[in-house]
């Protein structure tokens, strides 16, 4: 026991002393032994953990400090100092006053309200805490070995003389890490709120990294958002010093199941906070702003880290949700919509990390949605939804970042023949499409354990949700991944200088990937039942194992198919396609056209800008969320018996 | 036990699937020959027309398009012994999918531009017909507590009874999925209506013949479906199956014989819309009631 919980503080240390190594390391070669060693450090300290900890239940750990909660303070104020300076250096009046007021709470908090609580039990973890320390510790590490090649790239494609900023770049990817670790591990609420007010700062210095209008006009756009849903964890610790008398979050959890009138407030601010770092409509537009960033930015902000942190929370508080009304339909409503409209609208998107971005947020409302509904069942195919979105996710953000660098494009028109261009980066990013979207990959077995879910709680509007969202997905989805499977004679391979990292951690997700799909049923007995049977006493699985061992099968088929059997040579004849009988060059599809010229066919994926057009879908989603946000905030507020 | 009973089911479907489908074709072909003022072929022609497709010289555009349709057959297959052994109605679903998305990629990666927009329009109707089918498998649920198709044999009553709209709704769609004029966009078999070929533009020889195939295999499975509607726990409904199903199949070439292709913006809004007051009513009815 005294190991786990040495391990635990490791891994919320170790990060910070690698970043703190990494601000002055200037030089390429020795950057490069650290971030690759302190990635391998991570990940084998957060797999150990999570061995040695297989199946077991919830596990306090005694651990209270004076000094801590005195540097979470020093933290707060820190980060508040910090967005203030930003916020006047670039006049961004909105900031600067989210940021003070914020700092002002959080010190009342600390010096009027909260001194009298104590929280023996600081640390805790349980198995949905160890699913997302795989996540992290494993992803998030891929990520910032990834980080290494790419950055060396994106460094060559900047302007002579551009200022290198990468220390502070790799020292916020490894601080990132650390305060992820924080919010999965931390019983006490306040820290576990300096640890989401970190990711929020962090995030916002990753997004201006490039210092452009643009970026920085986005970062402001992130941070005043999260800031606000940082007021949401603010109202709720008020909420918590003040009605339930406690900051355990775990003893909130159970009195919170126990007697949800008491904790409806809390509940639904939390839940708020939440909705904002999930970047559900109407808080959309921040994330879709991130992808200004370097790639390896998206990638982690997408799939381990930041918005994983709101849905974590979300699935955490399942439990109230399932016996509180008021923040148990906002949460349902606003991911359920969420998921719809950002499904219709990646429909109409070509940037590749656009429709990225938009799938994030579907599948968050997707997650969200199950948060909010809250039986067993639901959180079962949640967590499912959790770890496989991080990891096909990072995956595809690696792979259209690396192809973006080769063929100087993150249009999805332009990667026509990437198949022949970059054939192992195209099977890589087809394999990734095809989990996000498709059975028997993870993620359609989590969406079927969601569908199920919904039908057995009743929830009708959520059911046909899923079912039009769904249709959608496959639209979206399968016209990118024809447009990778397009295969014309042999064009130059342009992947040879491909960095070793890069083709490191992509071969890590994918084989992160294949594993977890084909051992589905495994996973789901170590790591996500426990967590379930724990808090609930039952497994929650809603699929039959013989079933989820048939979609094994089928995977091992698929990813055969992909990677052994396509690409075979050829028996029999080759010919040039059809081009009417006026052909010139069949790889080229060059034709002679009505003057006897050449001509060349050129074939554009389908947009449906009419129908599904963000500037049709979008308003319609942030009016109908902010008014459901609204009502849930005004009922719970008449609902809970004391509020200030 | 259920692993071993749906590969039994693939396998046996593998061989009476194209059989089944085979003749159905043979029908199919005879009955619009006849609505055409035509005599028509022999019932066997459809098999005389893929026995001679094997027979052909292999000619490609690209040797993965045959893998891709290969897969494509595979999982129809699998989608067919899932539900004929009673198995998941959802993981049938899902799995006939797989079969839908490796058969656009198939065309897709020819690079032909008759088959991409083939491809492109296969993807458009699979959009389509999604959200009635996925309601269809929750309907069924509602009606018979559980997502099994083999609980259709313990019902009182068939489930077309509960769910009748649902039914109204999976008839509307078939016709897409059939691939019947009017909603034949992707690939017609009415030269008159077709740009060239659609996603098969580029297939020939044997890997057309395994099309062929599928297209039969997948003609059985959307059939049970059908029949599934109308499977009640006594040796009479036999006699209701292939009444209903022989009535429907006529409906649909009658359909096809009688109205042109339509644009896509009709077929997706009017198969969204009967999904969404077909299922949606039902579903909220069995739901609330």
């Amino acid at each position: 026991m005294e190991l786990s919980l040495g391990l635990l503080g490791f891994l919320i240390v170790f990060p910070l002393v690698v970043a703190a190594v990494l601000l002055v390391v200037r030089q390429e070669a020795p950057r490069r032994v650290v971030v690759i060693a302190a990635a391998v450090v991570i990940a084998l300290a957060s797999v150990a953990l999570v061995i040695m900890n297989l199946g077991a239940s919830t596990t306090l750990f005694e651990f209270q400090s004076e000094a801590l909660d005195f540097v979470c303070t020093g933290v707060s104020a820190a980060i508040a100092a910090v967005v203030i300076g930003f916020a006047v250096r670039y006049k961004n009046l909105w900031a600067a006053v989210l940021a003070a007021v914020q700092i002002a709470g959080t010190l009342v908090l600390e010096f009027v309200f909260a001194h009298e609580i104590e929280v023996p039990y600081g640390l805790y973890f349980d198995s949905l805490s160890l699913l997302m320390t795989l996540i992290i510790g494993v992803v998030g590490s891929g990520i910032c070995v990834y980080a290494l090649g790419y950055m060396e790239d994106f460094q060559a494609h900047e302007p002579e003389g551009a200022p290198d900023r990468r220390p502070l770049f790799f020292a916020l990817m490894f601080a990132f890490l650390s305060a992820m670790y924080v919010i999965v591990f931390a019983n006490n609420m306040e820290w576990m709120f300096t640890g989401w007010e970190v990711t929020t700062v962090c995030s916002f210095l990753l997004i201006g990294y490039t210092r452009t209008d643009e970026a920085i006009a986005n970062a402001f756009r992130q941070i005043i958002m999260n800031l606000a849903g940082g007021l949401g964890f603010l109202v709720a610790l008020y909420s918590c010093a003040i009605t339930v008398g406690t900051f355990s979050f775990l003893d909130f959890l159970v009195i919170g199941a126990n007697n949800p009138a008491l904790v409806t407030l809390a509940a639904c601010a939390l839940a708020f906070a939440g909705i904002t770092k999930a970047a559900q409509m109407p808080f959309q537009t921040w994330l879709l702003g991130a992808m200004v960033a370097p790639t390896p930015t998206s990638a982690l902000l997408h799939s381990s880290t930041m918005v994983k942190a709101g849905v974590f929370l979300l699935v955490k508080l399942a439990p109230i949700f399932h016996v509180a009304p008021a923040p148990s339909v906002m949460v349902m409503l606003v991911g359920g919509i969420t998921f719809a409209l950002c499904s219709f609208m990646a429909v109409s998107q070509s940037n590749a990390k656009r429709v990225l971005a938009y799938s994030t947020i579907a599948n968050l409302g997707l997650i969200c949605a199950c948060a909010g509904v809250g039986t067993p069942e639901a959180v079962w195919a949640a967590s499912f939804l959790i770890l496989f979105h991080a990891v096909a996710k990072s995956l595809l953000f690696l792979c259209v970042g690396t192809a973006e660098h080769h063929i100087g494009s993150r249009d999805i028109e332009d990667m026509d023949l990437l198949f022949d261009r970059m054939p192992r980066l195209a099977r890589f990013m087809m394999l990734g499409i095809m989990c996000m979207f498709i059975a028997p990959f993870g993620m359609l077995m989590a969406k079927w354990a969601t569908l199920v879910s919904f039908v057995d709680s009743g929830q009708v509007a959520l059911v046909v949700i899923l079912a039009f969202g769904s249709a959608a997905t496959f639209m979206f989805w399968a016209k990118w991944l024809g447009k990778l499977a397009g295969i014309a004679g042999e064009p130059e391979n342009v992947e040879a200088t491909v960095k070793p990292t890069e083709w490191a951690s992509l071969l890590l997700m994918a084989c992160l990937l294949v594993l977890g799909c084909v051992f589905l049923p495994v996973v789901s007995a170590a790591l996500v039942e426990p967590y379930i049977a724990s808090v609930y006493g039952v497994p929650g699985q809603d699929i039959a194992t013989d079933n989820l061992w048939l979609a094994s099968i089928c995977t091992v088929v698929v990813v055969l198919v992909l990677f052994a059997g396509v690409g075979a040579r050829q028996r029999g004849r080759r010919v040039d396609v059809y081009l009417a009988g006026v052909s010139r060059d069949g790889e080229a599809r060059s034709f002679q056209n009505a003057l006897s010229g050449t001509a060349e066919a050129s074939a554009r994926n389908w947009y449906m800008e009419s129908i599904f057009g963000e500037a049709r879908i979008a308003p319609v989603g942030v009016v109908f969320n902010a008014l459901i946000i609204v009502a849930a905030f005004a009922v719970s507020f008449v609902a809970t018996p004391i509020v200030f | 036990m259920s692993l071993i009973t749906t590969l039994v089911g693939t396998l046996l479907f593998a061989v009476l699937g194209p059989v089944v489908g085979c003749l159905l074709a043979g029908l199919d072909r005879i009955v619009s020959a006849r609505m055409q003022g035509r005599v028509g072929p022999p019932l066997l022609q459809p098999y005389y027309d893929v026995r001679k497709l094997f027979e052909k010289e292999r000619a490609s555009v690209n040797s993965a398009e045959r893998v891709y349709v290969a897969a494509a057959l595979l999982f129809a297959l699998i989608a067919g012994g899932v539900f004929f052994s009673g198995g998941n109605l959802l993981l049938c679903v899902f799995v006939i999918t797989l079969s839908s998305l490796f058969f656009i990629m198939a065309a897709y990666s020819t690079r032909s531009p008759y088959a991409e927009v083939g491809a492109a329009r296969e993807t458009l109707q699979v959009m389509c017909y999604e959200p009635m089918v996925l309601l269809m498998a929750v309907a069924f649920f509602q009606a018979t507590g559980s997502f099994d198709v083999a609980a259709v044999l313990d019902m009182p009553h068939p489930v077309v009874c509960t769910i009748g709209l649902v039914f109204l709704g999976v008839l509307f769609i078939l016709t897409i999925k059939l691939r019947k004029s009017p909603f034949d966009l992707a690939l017609s078999h009415h030269a008159h209506q077709e740009i060239v070929r659609g996603v098969t533009t580029e297939m020939s020889g044997p890997t057309l013949g395994l099309v062929e195939i599928m297209h039969w295999c997948e003609n059985v499975l959307f059939m049970g479906w059908i029949a599934m509607f109308f499977v009640w726990g006594s040796p009479l409904s036999a006699i209701a199956v292939v009444a209903v199903v022989a009535l429907v199949y006529f409906l649909e070439i009658w359909i096809d014989n009688n109205f042109a292709r339509v644009k896509w913006q009709f077929m997706f809004k009017s198969a969204w819309l009967v999904a969404l007051v077909a299922g949606g009513v039902n579903i909220a009815l069995l739901a609330f009631l």
